[in-house]
């Protein structure tokens, strides 16, 4: 509702700077996607975006992605609830190390990873005589989204299950509920919408994820090639657009993603009563 | 015997000392034990190996990977496109907060979507969209070429790709702060005769300023290792338009291990600082201010 008297001022010159920024920045060139897969008639665009090796790459990415999101949504709740719910020596350290992976950069992490799970790393010389092989296979695609992801998770879960009533708990516990059934009968339907809603912006950040996973991947055509390195591949042979179709695909499931997440996050607030 | 870290000063104290709200000790130290490996699995091991393998051939070769030219002009340019694109996000940042969090107007939660956009996009995509418009065969590509203008696999286009991946950081960090805060403050130093500038500077300024700091150091980190953007419209040009993520790739596929972890320890350095300030401003501003969504970054 627009207030008929504004005191503070400023409201016309903040907004029209944040919208030309906006429109220069992000949304033009995001149009621009969208206009150039244009010059692509239907069925042309159908052939590039389901062409075998492309949808091998959507395999991938998504089978790849909601198992690291499957992963992190285990192990993350459960870091977040030790973080919040028990003492114990370094836990200073480590919640702080939880957000590295939004600190260092993707490169950084892949080539790490990399050297971590060859057959010679620290990782790797362990899992190689089992007969496991994780780097420059699929396996290592999701160990690198695992990585990614872990912090939205714990995020995410976090600050929920410091703001849990614990009069609830203690009400289970009176009426004779054992812990692991108050967890499950009082603490986790709470939780649900923030656990899922991590996972969902995990699994979202996976599916774009670059620059971690094309170290540890080995990039085998039909095997272990995610969609963001179609488009690189298709722009290295100048097929421009191509690239934009398979560029369309992914916006257009980032949409759909972030409509997904932001329904999430209105249930998570409703659910705790928290303001967004 | 109370040890450090059994501090009742810890909030987690009150769960672990009423009855209710407490495990079993094997329960409590196994999830513990479960947790803390899933961490170092995942978490302190690719760091330190960043380390491990930079100091692999020692410290001699690794201090010669550093000064090598090509090296060093990586770490100009990763310097040049943050400090471009930091302080233009800062400035959005906190324009965006102030029209958002300070006035009523229809579509506000479909403007913080659409600020929000660059997180969503993958970092492929963000290079692409600049190749799209300013590339060769780009909507502006004649008319760029005609004046002699390189945009793509030069300077200006890293700049671009950076601006757009770090575009929502400072907005994104200040937005529920100052909508936490509410206009009263503001209000009354206007009705007190100050103008906007004043009013900004001697009231706002203070109340938002580490959470400003806290949007700074992400947005600094995400522009200096920003790698899938910039590498799209880079061009690999060594001493030129390559980055430090970049140049850390070069060397890699090179098979020189030793001075590829080199430039990427500077950056894990990079990051271990942005998780020291990170941890030091949430120490001084208390944790109101951290939510989901200022985490959900990068």
């Amino acid at each position: 509702m627009a207030r008929t008297t504004r005191v503070l001022p400023g409201f016309g010159p903040t907004l029209g700077l944040t919208l030309t920024w906006l429109s220069l920045i992000v949304l033009l060139p995001l149009a621009s996607v969208f206009l150039k897969a244009s010059s692509l008639s239907l069925s042309e665009f159908w052939n590039v975006v389901s062409a075998p090796r492309v949808v091998a790459s959507y395999k991938l990415s998504f089978g790849m992605s909601l198992a690291a999101a499957a992963v992190n949504g285990v192990f993350g709740l459960m870091l977040a609830w030790c973080l919040v719910r028990y003492r114990f020596p370094g836990k200073r350290l480590v919640d702080a190390l939880v957000d590295l992976p939004f600190a260092l950069p993707t490169a950084v992490a892949g080539i790490s990873l990399t050297a971590l799970y060859a057959k010679n790393g620290w990782v790797g010389q362990y899992l190689d005589p089992l007969g496991i092989q994780v780097a420059f296979k699929p396996l290592g695609v999701m160990v690198a989204l695992v990585f990614i992801g872990l912090p939205f998770v714990v995020r995410t879960v976090q600050p929920v299950l410091e703001d849990l009533d614990i009069e609830h708990e203690e009400a289970a516990a009176s009426l004779g509920a054992s812990r692991w059934q108050t967890f499950r009968r009082v603490i986790l339907p709470v939780l649900l919408p923030a656990l899922l809603t991590g996972f969902a912006l995990a699994f979202a950040r996976a599916v774009g994820e670059y620059g971690s996973v094309i170290f540890i991947a080995g990039n085998i055509p039909m095997v272990s090639e995610i969609t963001p390195l179609m488009i690189i591949t298709k722009l290295e042979q100048y097929d421009y657009v191509g690239a934009t179709a398979v560029a369309e695909v992914m916006l257009l499931m980032a949409f759909a993603l972030l409509f997904v997440i932001n329904g999430l996050q209105a249930w998570a607030a409703k659910r705790t009563g928290r303001d967004r | 015997m109370a040890r450090a870290w059994q501090t009742t000063s810890d909030p987690a104290a009150r769960f672990e000392t009423r009855a209710a709200t407490r495990e079993a000790p094997w329960v409590k130290w196994t999830l513990i034990a479960i947790a803390l490996s899933f961490f170092a699995l995942f978490l302190l091991m690719p760091l330190a190996a960043v380390f491990a393998e930079a100091l692999r051939k020692g410290w001699a070769a690794y201090f010669a990977a550093l000064v090598e030219p090509d090296a060093l002009a990586a770490v100009r340019l990763t310097l040049i496109a943050a400090g471009i694109a930091v302080p233009l996000n800062l400035v959005f940042g906190v324009a965006a907060a102030w029209a958002i969090a300070k006035f009523e107007f229809r579509g506000k939660h479909f403007l913080i979507t659409l600020i929000d956009l660059p997180f969503s996009v993958s970092p492929v995509v963000a290079g692409l969209v600049f190749v799209l418009m300013f590339g060769a065969h780009g909507w502006f590509g004649a008319w760029l070429s005609e004046h002699d203008i390189k945009i793509i696999f030069a300077v200006p286009g890293i700049v671009l790709a950076t601006v757009f991946v770090t575009f929502p950081f400072v907005a994104r960090e200040l937005i529920p702060l100052m909508q936490a805060q509410g206009r009263e403050e503001e209000e009354a130093a206007i009705v007190l005769g100050a103008n906007g500038w004043r009013t900004f500077w001697h009231v706002t300024l203070p109340n938002i300023r580490w959470g400003l700091l806290y949007g700074v150091i992400l947005c600094n980190a995400r522009a200096m290792g920003e790698f899938g953007a910039v590498s799209v419209v880079s061009g690999h040009i060594r001493g030129e338009t390559n980055t430090m993520p970049l140049q850390v790739e070069i060397l890699y596929n090179e098979y020189q291990f030793a001075a590829a972890f080199a430039v990427a320890s500077l950056l894990a350095l990079l990051a271990l600082a942005t998780l020291g300030v990170k941890a030091w401003v949430e120490r001084h501003a208390g944790r109101a201010s951290r939510t989901v969504q200022d985490d959900a970054s990068s």
